[in-house]
């Protein structure tokens, strides 16, 4: 059995190895200090993804901003507020939220917003994004906050606390790395987004002048130079995936270096 | 087993028993009855608790004492489909009332649970909770004096002085429960609730927590839910023995041990059921 599960560890653990190390190796050659704050330029001029990592830093701000506090607040709603029918269709449908593929949501936004707005734009994006999120983090707030001992909230209660206060005051905090975690995981799933970026935040040349104008990001130019016929801009595809992989280990391990269990 | 038809009202027994017939009834409670949904869990209850006494609340598990004891700050309302009738006075005022200030309420009226729950936080920040949300001092020199007032009421402050901003959940499970009586204290409650706070805790411990409500009481009105008749026996003034949702009989201490007037209440205590 010790054999058995350790061959399966070993199989897993051993494709994502082989994954990351082959992009490693494919995407390093085409990294410079020039690649990294460039922007595109046509094919054998060089160029670089400056503009597209500023625009996927912007993109996942917006989507945090706003995925982020509702999705906070949608679980604290289902696992401490919420009762009865109303509790139990939220919770349903932010089930179903989560299994829907991000196509849809990019669609959705591109008919809701993007129509309405006549133009493409981060804003656009950054709805796209903050919608795959908050099922992502209502689902883990909730399931976090639930872990946390009723006696705990009693105690808070007896000392004259009302309810709102035992929630913020500790309720979340004692939740705060399981939430945290929830958060790291749903940045890290639309870091990695292409599809509702694709008719939303659409992609750019240039760095980004404003939120209301269409805006760069990696994935997308990932898909753009990936579907060329140029070997250079292949190379720079490699490169770029590199640069996502490594802002999104960033992100995960500045989170938990954050949210460390301190008591 | 059948219901005692002479069942002496508590206040007679109190007037009848007690050495200090003068003490004031701090908590009077009358004709309290408790519901789980459809489950009845008290049965017209009707008792007064005197002020700057003891009364421990024993019986066998499932009496009740646990839940009457919760209805004495409204903790109980945290409970979906619970439901009270009765009225439970304290200095006077019913806090069951139309508009009662739960909050305020249990201000005045603390709590220690059976299991300690410090927060996941620092000791300084455990005992300065209380003061904090109810916005007692925003004083930092006032508010630490606060904080070691109450430590040292609570016998902690030798402990800890050295480790204010340390986790609470560091402490050994004595220091802990004791830590929960000092946030208690910290707010200055009149009354405190206590839920059989030593039952998880070693001899030593115990005998830590025993002797901390006979200083306490000094200043406090306290009422104790224990399953240990010698602590009930060695910490309280009265004793009341609860009996399926009833109370079966409330005396001081000392006769409910040696004579108690009800048969069912010496069956308990001799340990013929329970």
């Amino acid at each position: 059995m010790t054999g058995l599960t350790a061959l399966c560890t070993i199989v897993a653990v051993g494709a994502l190895v082989i994954i990351l190390s082959y992009i490693a190796r494919r995407g390093i050659t085409s990294i410079n200090l020039r690649f990294l704050i460039e922007t595109p330029k046509p094919v054998g001029e060089g160029g670089g993804i400056g503009n597209a990592i500023v625009g996927s830093a912007v993109l996942l701000a917006l989507a945090c901003v706003a995925g982020i506090p509702l999705g906070i607040a949608t679980g604290v709603y289902l696992s401490e507020v919420g009762r009865g029918w109303f509790a139990s269709v939220v919770r349903f449908l932010v089930d179903t939220l989560t299994g829907i593929p991000s196509i849809v949501t990019g669609v959705f936004v591109y008919a809701v917003v993007v129509l309405r707005m006549k133009h493409f734009s981060a804003y656009a994006g950054g709805i796209a994004l903050a919608l795959i999120m908050i099922p992502i983090v209502a689902r883990t707030t909730e399931e976090m906050i639930r872990l946390v001992p009723h006696s705990l909230r009693e105690g808070a209660l007896a000392l004259g606390a009302p309810q709102w206060r035992v929630i913020l005051g500790v309720v979340i905090p004692a939740a705060a790395s399981g939430i945290a975690t929830g958060a790291m995981l749903a940045i890290a799933r639309v870091s990695g987004e292409t599809a509702p970026l694709l008719f939303t935040a659409f992609g750019s040349r240039f760095f980004p002048r404003g939120l209301d104008e269409p805006i760069a990001s990696l994935t997308v130019q990932i898909y753009n130079y990936a579907i060329s016929p140029y070997d250079e801009w292949h190379a720079q595809a490699w490169a770029a995936t590199l640069v996502l992989m490594t802002l999104i280990l960033g992100i995960s391990v500045t989170v938990r270096f954050f949210t460390r269990k301190k008591f | 087993m059948s219901t005692p038809t002479t069942m002496m009202t508590p206040k007679f027994d109190i007037r009848s028993n007690s050495v200090s017939t003068s003490q004031s009834a701090k908590i009077s409670v009358s004709h309290l009855s408790f519901f789980y949904g459809r489950n009845q869990a008290l049965h017209d209850i009707s008792i007064q608790l005197p002020e700057r006494m003891v009364t421990a609340f024993i019986g066998p598990s499932g009496c009740g004492k646990t839940t009457f004891l919760r209805t004495l700050n409204r903790m109980n309302d945290v409970i979906p489909g619970t439901r009270v009738e009765g009225e439970v006075l304290i200095d006077g005022e019913n806090i069951y009332a139309a508009g009662a200030d739960v909050v305020e309420l249990r201000r005045k009226v603390g709590m220690v649970f059976q299991k300690s729950n410090p927060f996941p936080k620092t000791i300084f920040d455990n005992v300065a909770y209380g003061l904090r949300i109810n916005r007692v001092t925003s004083n930092r020199a006032e508010l630490a004096a606060r904080v070691e007032e109450a430590l040292t009421n609570a016998a902690l402050w030798s402990e800890v002085k050295d480790r204010l901003n340390s986790s609470a959940l560091g402490l050994s499970g004595g220091q802990q429960q004791r830590l929960c009586i000092a946030r208690a204290l910290a707010i200055r409650p009149e009354v405190i609730l206590m839920d059989e706070p030593a039952s998880a805790l070693d001899p030593i411990a115990t005998s830590k927590i025993e002797e901390l409500i006979f200083d306490l009481k000094k200043q406090y009105t306290i009422a104790i839910v224990t399953h240990n008749m010698q602590q009930a026996a060695r910490v309280s003034d009265f004793t009341a023995f609860f009996l399926l949702g009833k109370l079966i009989e409330i005396n001081t201490t000392e006769k409910m041990f040696t004579n108690p007037n009800e048969k069912l209440t010496e069956d308990y205590i001799t340990g013929r059921f329970g």
